[in-house]
């Protein structure tokens, strides 16, 4: 079997795209609003999602002949939660000031429904190798939406990305103003709902017939 | 006072859904119709009232540092710190629990199955819930009254959020709207806009 079929390829790049876990499937749209008013811990996030999509994906797609069926969920709650802990005191010890950013929402990764999704939907039926790529695609997609969404509200409510200062000094002599709300909850569901009428634009058949 | 407080706070301006995103994905599938969303919104408010305050107990008596010490006066368990299995242990007790809560309606309340039944076991899942403890672990409540009273005003909070953007849906039914942003689109900026009105009660003290 060669590592990367045409099939695994699919595997890997579909969620990327045009089946991307929060923008069509609707799944870990908590997180993906709340830590996205800076760059910084939109991209640490996604990242540490991606890392335990990733893992918990293959450890499950290990143990998927000797889990019994009627436990299955607790035991998929039992890893995802282990690796979330291994990630927190990662965070912790490395990168303080962004796990104080992301406060709750590291924790609430077990409860993120992209991981019990891609558990049940794929891990259980399919080998480690393709769990794995599946995993790093949906973590992937999800941190996609993450930055841009993450872009757009540093950059139009702070000025800066990365906190570096993209807009000039001199702009803000010339009367330009940072747009507050971009900072506050209500424009990262606004920005989303862009995004998904965006992407639903150009790709027709991902339109819903009713509201 | 102020537990009224508290309460007053946690409905409106520490609002679960618009301030702080928990319990997104179920909101935005369960609240086609005020029914449902009823349904939904008391089951999640129920199974709050019953978690927060077992985590609080859990938290205070057995994973802060020094609390086994304290609570079993053991010098072996002198400044021992259980915090990192926090999420663990929160994961388990909302699991046992909900399961737990799922048996007793059946028997005690048929009815009440019947209208919970499908959303119950899927809330051991809902981010509502162990956003709900996690903050508890991270606002250090002082006693359990505080974290009942937390717990109870973040639910009917989420009560609100939902039943109220099921009966905004319910007449969007009727309008035309633009096919790329039919669905899910026009529920975000809906919410987004909701969210925005939830705003004006930011800084509401009593």
């Amino acid at each position: 079997m060669e590592l990367f079929s045409k099939k695994n390829k699919e595997t890997f790049l579909t969620p990327l795209g045009l089946n991307n876990p929060v923008s069509v499937q609707v799944l870990g749209i908590c997180s993906a609003l709340a830590v996205t008013s800076k760059l910084e811990p939109a991209l640490v996030m996604g990242l540490s999602v991606t890392i335990i999509v990733a893992l918990a994906n293959v450890v499950i797609s290990l143990l998927r002949k000797t889990i019994p069926n009627r436990i299955r969920i607790i035991v998929q709650l039992v890893v995802v939660a282990t690796l979330v802990t291994i990630v927190s005191q990662v965070l912790k010890a490395f990168a303080y000031d962004v796990s104080v950013q992301l406060s709750v929402y590291v924790g609430l990764i077990i409860t993120n429904c992209i991981l019990m999704g891609r558990l049940e939907a794929f891990a259980m039926q399919n080998g480690p190798w393709e769990s794995f790529l599946d995993g790093v695609g949906s973590g992937l997609g999800y941190a996609l939406i993450l930055v841009i969404v993450g872009f757009f509200r540093e950059l139009l409510g702070s000025g800066t990305l990365l906190n570096f200062r993209v807009i000039p000094e001199c702009a803000y002599e010339y009367g330009y103003l940072n747009n507050g709300l971009m900072v506050l909850p209500p424009m990262a569901l606004i920005i989303m709902a862009c995004i998904i009428w965006y992407q639903r634009s150009k790709n027709p058949d991902l339109q819903e017939k009713n509201n | 006072m102020e537990y009224l407080s508290l309460f007053v706070k946690s409905i409106f301006v520490d609002n679960m859904i618009f301030a702080y995103f928990l319990g997104m994905c179920s909101y935005l599938a369960v609240s086609k119709n005020v029914k449902t969303a009823l349904g939904l919104g008391a089951a999640v408010t129920f199974v709050l009232l019953v978690t927060v305050p077992v985590n609080y107990l859990l938290e205070n008596y057995v994973l802060k540092a020094n609390a086994l010490y304290e609570t079993f006066q053991i010098e072996a368990l002198e400044n021992v710190d259980l915090s990192f299995l926090s999420f663990i242990l929160f994961i388990a007790v909302i699991a046992g629990i909900v399961q737990i809560v799922e048996m007793a309606v059946e028997k005690f309340s048929p009815s009440l199955y019947a209208s919970l039944g499908i959303f119950l076991p899927l809330i051991a899942v809902n981010c509502a819930i162990m956003g709900a403890s996690l903050f508890m672990q991270q606002r250090h409540f002082e006693g359990i009254g505080e974290a009942v009273t937390y717990a109870f005003g973040s639910g009917i909070g989420w009560l609100i959020a939902i039943v109220a953007l099921a009966a905004i849906r319910e007449k969007l039914s009727y309008s035309n709207v633009p096919a790329p942003l039919r669905g899910l689109g026009i529920t975000f900026i809906t919410v987004g806009l909701m969210a925005m009105a939830f705003m004006c009660f930011s800084g509401l003290t009593i």
